[in-house]
């Protein structure tokens, strides 16, 4: 569904990606990992289209991107830091999106009924909390029933209520068939959710393996352990 | 008018401060006409105070503005929208915005006290000295990251235009007074926007008189039909080329 190929970015000198080339397919449900700026966010910024790369492609269902907007119509996306206009109010935010969509679509507000948005509708942007902002987020990224989920460290700032209720979300989208790519560095997090796993480092991608084969390889049975493991064994 | 259009206009119009910029002109159209009794000498000094305010306030708001909208940008990006048309969205937006503000504050006393021909031509004036600036706005502040770099360079940009370059002018004529550089100097109008529009005011309100041998020159090349088409040809390009430069950088932008 996704292919991206010898994808690299720099700024000035930094190379934060380096030939970076993986594959991503419908019914997959991949974590991308790594540590701080190894080049996760820029990877999906990319893949929306709001990073320009500097060389290398990025398909979607055969189509590049770079020739494209309308892909991003199948595609929800959870940033790791929202930002919103700060003198609207949430009720506003929702209704500006969906009018800008306009699409025909039946909404998906399961989210948005969850999180109990509705009682906080006439907040402004600016007075939310970090946690609310991030629920603010997840609804926009769940709303228009996407293919594809690229959630950016989706449970950070969240109380553990809410990231149950949106790990529960994503399990279910999972069961849908549809695409999901979760950035997180809570490995306990992911061991009920992921299918595959990138891990990435310094701007290359280290591996790409299913969980499975993770385990296997490593004898262990978590994948915090499995991937302590394998740094282990690099160093 | 398109959607994201639509949510930018009613944003901005929303904002005081574009009120307040109605207000003034309103004011200051209102009250130059009833002291002056001759509409020549209204429209004079009117033009003076219009060629100063209307490129200030439309720069300096502009380029906010837009620094402000980056989150709004940011979340627009993530949606199916085109990168160009949210570009073109912002300029659209604002530019009607403060067009609005100037016909409505400098342009009903202007029709109710000038002669038509002479007003119209104020008017159409006004509305490509706001859209020009708007334009200057996108290109400044698409040129740095930095808001406080980019509003200084909005800020330079205007007193360059509305001040400096009549200084540089001046002395220019001085310095080559021996030669014979009238010419030259129709073509050195053409890199200021705002001298471009008080020279076809000018003409029109024949005055030109008071600017001996250039001005004869200037009356020459503007005051026919093809010298004002090419004037408004060049405020055209003034429009043009800086939002175009400042859109090809926005659709490489990293956000």
């Amino acid at each position: 569904m996704i292919e991206i190929n010898n994808l690299s970015k720099h700024f000035s000198k930094l190379k934060v990606l380096n030939n970076v080339s993986l594959s991503c397919n419908q019914g997959e449900c991949i974590a991308l990992i790594g540590p701080n700026g190894c080049g996760k966010t820029t990877l999906i910024k990319c893949i929306l289209g709001m990073v320009i790369p500097t060389e290398g492609t990025i398909k979607y269902k055969d189509i590049l991107i770079e020739d494209t907007y309308e892909y991003r119509k199948y595609i929800g996306y959870m940033p790791q830091i929202g930002r919103y206009p700060d003198n609207m109010s949430i009720g506003q935010i929702l209704d500006m999106i969906k009018e800008i969509r306009k699409t025909d679509m039946q909404l998906d507000d399961d989210l948005f009924y969850q999180f109990q948005l509705k009682d906080i509708l006439f907040k402004k942007m600016r007075t939310l909390s970090g946690g609310t902002t991030q629920k603010v987020s997840a609804t926009l990224a769940f709303l228009f029933n996407p293919e594809v989920l690229i959630l950016d460290e989706p449970t950070a700032g969240l109380d553990p209520l809410a990231s149950e209720i949106l790990k529960e979300k994503i399990i279910a989208e999972k069961k849908k068939g549809k695409l999901i790519l979760i950035t997180s560095h809570l490995l306990s997090e992911l061991d009920d959710l992921v299918t595959q796993i990138i891990f990435m480092q310094d701007g290359n991608v280290k591996f790409h393996k299913t969980v499975d084969e993770l385990k296997t390889s490593t004898g262990e049975e978590k994948i915090s352990k499995a991937i302590a493991h394998i740094l282990k064994n690099n160093n | 008018m398109n959607r994201i259009g639509k949510f930018i206009v009613l944003d901005i119009l929303k904002n005081k401060i574009i009120l307040v910029y109605t207000l003034i002109l309103a004011v200051l159209s209102w009250g130059v006409f009833s002291l002056e009794d001759n509409s020549t000498k209204g429209l004079l000094t009117l033009l003076n105070v219009v060629l100063l305010t209307v490129p200030l306030v439309s720069v300096i708001f502009s380029t906010i503005y837009i620094y402000n909208s980056s989150e709004f940008i940011e979340l627009l990006l993530s949606q199916p929208i085109r990168r160009s048309k949210i570009w073109l969205s912002l300029f659209f937006g604002l530019s009607i915005s403060l067009l609005l503000a100037f016909l409505i504050g400098a342009g009903i006393p202007i029709l109710v006290y000038a002669p038509l021909d002479i007003g119209g031509m104020m008017l159409l004036v006004g509305i490509f000295i706001t859209v020009v600036f708007v334009a200057i706005a996108f290109l400044s502040s698409i040129a740095t990251r930095d808001k406080a770099k980019g509003i200084g360079i909005a800020i330079l940009l205007w007193m360059f235009f509305a001040l400096l370059f009549d200084g540089l002018i001046l002395f220019m004529s001085f310095q080559f007074a021996d030669y014979p550089i009238e010419k030259i100097m129709v073509v050195v109008t053409a890199f200021n926007p705002i001298d471009l529009a008080r020279i076809l005011i000018l003409l029109h309100l024949d005055v030109s008189a008071m600017m001996g041998y250039t001005g004869a020159i200037f009356k020459d090349f503007f005051g026919n039909q093809v010298g004002i088409i090419a004037a408004f040809t060049i405020l055209l390009l003034w429009v043009a080329v800086p939002f175009i430069i400042s859109l090809r950088k926005f659709r490489r932008k990293d956000l």
